[in-house]
């Protein structure tokens, strides 16, 4: 175990990627990422590895496809706006099979929006990052904690999937220190056989391309990905769960809005509400085990959100008419209160406490 | 045992040093701990607050809306934030810059010359720190080896000739 | 068997060009694979695909490729030249790909001096999609998306990439080329080479572009589109070196 440093989110989120074995970094600044880009700037010299200020997203994120193609472990970090620019080069990413890492440390939107922290990416992370029939990876974490220990494993996961993963953050978990225990640098030098590196001459050459003109081609292969997403979603659900075992009232949160979620639960429970909360950790996969076992007994649901309402479509398609499920969210950077949630669970419960 | 605190003041005033310090400390002494900023365009020659968080248990929101304590270096700040303080709560008033009063009953107040302490004593700019000494007086909300190595831990090495002034003012804070 | 002089490169797979009669993209994919081969560098070369008519250049060149997003080669060839310094990295673009949609990653390619080089084919059209308008048509041609003729005061007007880049710091070489003759194909095939060995060298960013045709979309007969290039294209278009490092400094 290393020594507990009290670090931002964001800066966590760098250094955590270089001792998965990141060295390729290529980025534009955005608040309220840009944290990130700054220390790999300042960290990257350091171990050999590159660091690269694009001239824009659309660039950025073609830069790690290009590293990514390449076979080394690549990144980018950006906030919504930036991702919306980025999805053309992920669809294209995910159409060829290239692993790679990007962190959206969202913000308020739609538009240029604001700079405090939000949630209303969901559907932009879990539904498709641009066009064509595709997932990404999608973590989210709720403590920096939390955030380090993630990387590695969707770097990982990318690698071994073949896929791009994304980490779905918000300001509030970029901008805030606590306590963290750095992970210990691990060796990742992978073989890819698949990677476009030159061939030296020993195998025929790779192709990194998206690009299928027969339509019965694109729709196999097309299917042939669906298949590994359905493995992905039978095997990688990641969820935490929190006083549901006997919960009456479930709430489904992620990210920051379970943090808050966690305050109101506690004090629910502590006026005698059963109430618990499940916290997705994965977004895609969707968490559907968890809350499926959950609606074996709750009474209702509530979703919480930075946002209008997004994930809850996700709530509700799991419990699927078993129960009633609610939303309650702030959005445009406000962040909900433990206070505003009980509220929420109070009434749910049938009135006042 | 949870402490809720809020620093507000002028972006410069090390508002934000000072709740670092708070929490560098808080995890010394083995709390679960968390420090958010406010961020964006009014930490630019505006007002920056700072929420930090010092727990036993898990800490659920880290944005301290209603705080146990309030750190109060400007104006604004005392009036945005004073009537969200919890009863029985503290705030404590850098009152060479605020020359208001409180109107609460409910709460205890404390006015404090940080700023003016600070400078008699040779240690401009440290206003923050007396706070910081006057707060950790109220509270205990860790031992004094623990918040001199949380002091230690925040200030970066190049500047760790700081170190002494820093802790200086604390005691200054300490004995008002 | 005896070798035939004029053979296939080894850089060039066996898959048949889908290219229409007439087009030079079969002649310029010819001098990329002899100069890798000449060069010995195919087994650690990576070609960058871009979106147009040769999209299909990742079936044609032997060595590994990378297919990009419409514009962004000069930024998939940037990530896969840092993760692999030791690589051959080249883009192979139309003028729309790279003049138009993809004018920022190649400007900004170019400044950094990104050790990549960039074959530029202009033919003064989009071919692809069917013959419209590209950031290289003339003043005046008729396109699909031009049917009066480009207006420059509604179309604008075309963009000469070499000497806009030549301004650039980070570029080594900027060369305008043609593939209408024998001398021409020549001098075409030493900058290509020029272009590859400036990379190998480190010396940053170079681009050759070739003056080309585009006898279908231009609804011309192979000969006459060569005899137009000559007569409307090259005019505005000159041949020539805009920027070379080597030069003097050798």
């Amino acid at each position: 175990m290393g020594e507990k440093v009290l670090m931002k989110g964001n800066e966590a989120i760098a250094e955590a990627a270089i001792a998965a074995g990141c060295r390729h970094f290529f980025g534009y600044p955005i608040t309220p990422q840009t944290e990130v880009a700054a220390y790999m700037s300042k960290r990257m010299p350091k171990v050999d590895g590159v660091y690269l200020q694009a001239e824009s997203e659309v660039a950025s994120i073609n830069m790690v496809l290009g590293a990514g193609a390449a076979g080394v472990r690549a990144m980018t970090s950006t906030s919504s706006p930036g991702v919306s620019l980025m999805s053309e080069g992920i669809s294209y990413m995910a159409g060829s099979d290239v692993p790679a890492l990007i962190v959206n440390v969202q913000r308020g939107g739609p538009g240029l929006g604001g700079i405090q922290p939000s949630q209303a990416d969901y559907f932009q992370a879990t539904r498709s990052t641009g066009h064509g029939d595709f997932h990404l990876l999608v973590f989210a974490p709720s403590t920096v904690q939390e955030t380090v220990d993630m990387i590695s494993d969707a770097f990982d996961l990318a690698d071994k999937y073949r896929m791009p993963a994304m980490i779905l953050s918000d300001g509030m978990l970029g901008q805030m220190m606590e306590p963290v225990v750095l992970p210990e640098p691990k060796d990742t030098v992978q073989d890819k056989p698949w990677a476009a590196k030159g061939h030296n001459n020993e195998r025929e050459h790779n192709v990194i391309n998206s690009l299928y003109i027969q339509p019965q081609t694109l729709e196999d292969l097309v299917k042939r990905r669906y298949e590994k997403y359905d493995y992905i979603k039978e095997n990688e659900q990641r969820a935490e769960e929190y006083l549901v075992d006997d919960a009456e009232i479930v709430i489904v949160a992620y990210g920051a809005s379970a943090r808050v979620s966690r305050s109101a639960v506690d004090k629910a429970r502590a006026d005698g509400i059963k109430v618990g909360l499940i916290r997705p950790i994965t977004l895609w996969p969707f968490p559907t085990k968890a809350i499926d076992k959950a609606a074996g007994h709750a009474k209702t649901f509530l979703s919480v959100e930075m946002s209008m309402g997004q994930m809850v479509d996700d709530v509700r398609l799991v419990v699927s008419g078993r129960a009633p499920v609610e939303f309650y969210g702030r959005t445009g950077g406000m962040i909900p209160t433990p206070k505003e949630v009980y509220e929420q669970i109070v009434r749910m419960n049938g009135g006042d406490n | 045992m949870t402490l809720n605190i809020l620093l507000a003041g002028f972006g410069g005033q090390g508002i934000l040093f000072a709740g670092k310090v708070m929490a560098y400390a808080g995890m010394m002494e083995g709390k679960e701990i968390s420090w958010l900023p406010s961020y964006g365009p009014e930490m630019r020659g505006g007002t920056a607050n700072c929420s930090v968080c010092i727990s036993d248990d898990k800490i659920g929101s880290p944005l301290v809306t209603n705080p146990d304590v309030l750190i109060a270096m400007n104006l604004p700040s005392l009036e945005k934030f004073e009537n969200e303080v919890v009863p029985g709560g503290i705030i404590i008033v850098d009152s060479s810059i605020i020359h208001k009063k409180v109107e609460r009953s409910d709460i205890k107040v404390i006015y404090l010359d940080a700023t003016s302490v600070a400078e008699e004593n040779g240690l401009k700019g440290s206003a923050n720190m007396v706070l910081l000494g006057r707060m950790f007086k109220e509270t205990s909300f860790c031992s004094y080896e623990n918040l001199e190595a949380g002091l230690r831990k925040s200030v970066p090495a190049k500047k760790a000739n700081l170190v002494d002034g820093n802790l200086k003012a604390i005691a200054l804070g300490m004995e008002s | 068997m005896t070798e035939i002089k004029g053979g296939r490169p080894h850089a060039l797979t066996k898959v048949p060009f889908h290219y229409c009669p007439g087009c030079t993209h079969g002649i310029v994919h010819r001098l990329v694979a002899e100069v890798i081969d000449e060069l010995g560098v195919e087994g650690k070369t990576v070609g960058v695909a871009s979106v147009g008519c040769s999209v299909f250049t990742y079936n044609y060149f032997n060595c590994d490729m990378v297919q990009a997003p419409h514009g962004r080669a000069p930024a998939v060839a940037t990530g896969i030249k840092r993760a692999r310094p030791e690589a051959v990295v080249f883009t192979y673009q139309g003028d729309g790909d790279l003049a138009a949609i993809g004018t920022g990653e190649t400007v900004h390619a170019a400044t950094r001096g990104e050790n990549i080089v960039a074959i530029f084919i202009n033919n003064a059209i989009y071919g692809m999609t069917g013959g419209q308008m590209a950031p290289t048509t003339l003043p005046g041609q008729v396109t699909q998306t031009t049917p009066y003729g480009r207006d420059v005061k509604t179309a604008g007007n075309p963009i000469r990439v070499c000497e806009m880049l030549s301004t650039l710091d980070g570029v080594a070489l900027a060369q305008r080329v043609t593939v209408d003759s024998v001398k021409n194909v020549k001098a075409a095939k030493k900058a290509i080479k020029k272009a590859f060995q400036y990379q190998m060298e480190g010396r940053g960013y170079s681009i050759v572009e070739v003056v080309s045709t585009c006898p279908t979309n231009w609804g011309m007969a192979p000969v006459d589109a060569l005899q137009w290039m000559r007569d409307n294209m090259l005019p505005y278009y000159p041949l020539g070196v805009y920027k070379d490092v080597g030069e003097g400094s050798e």
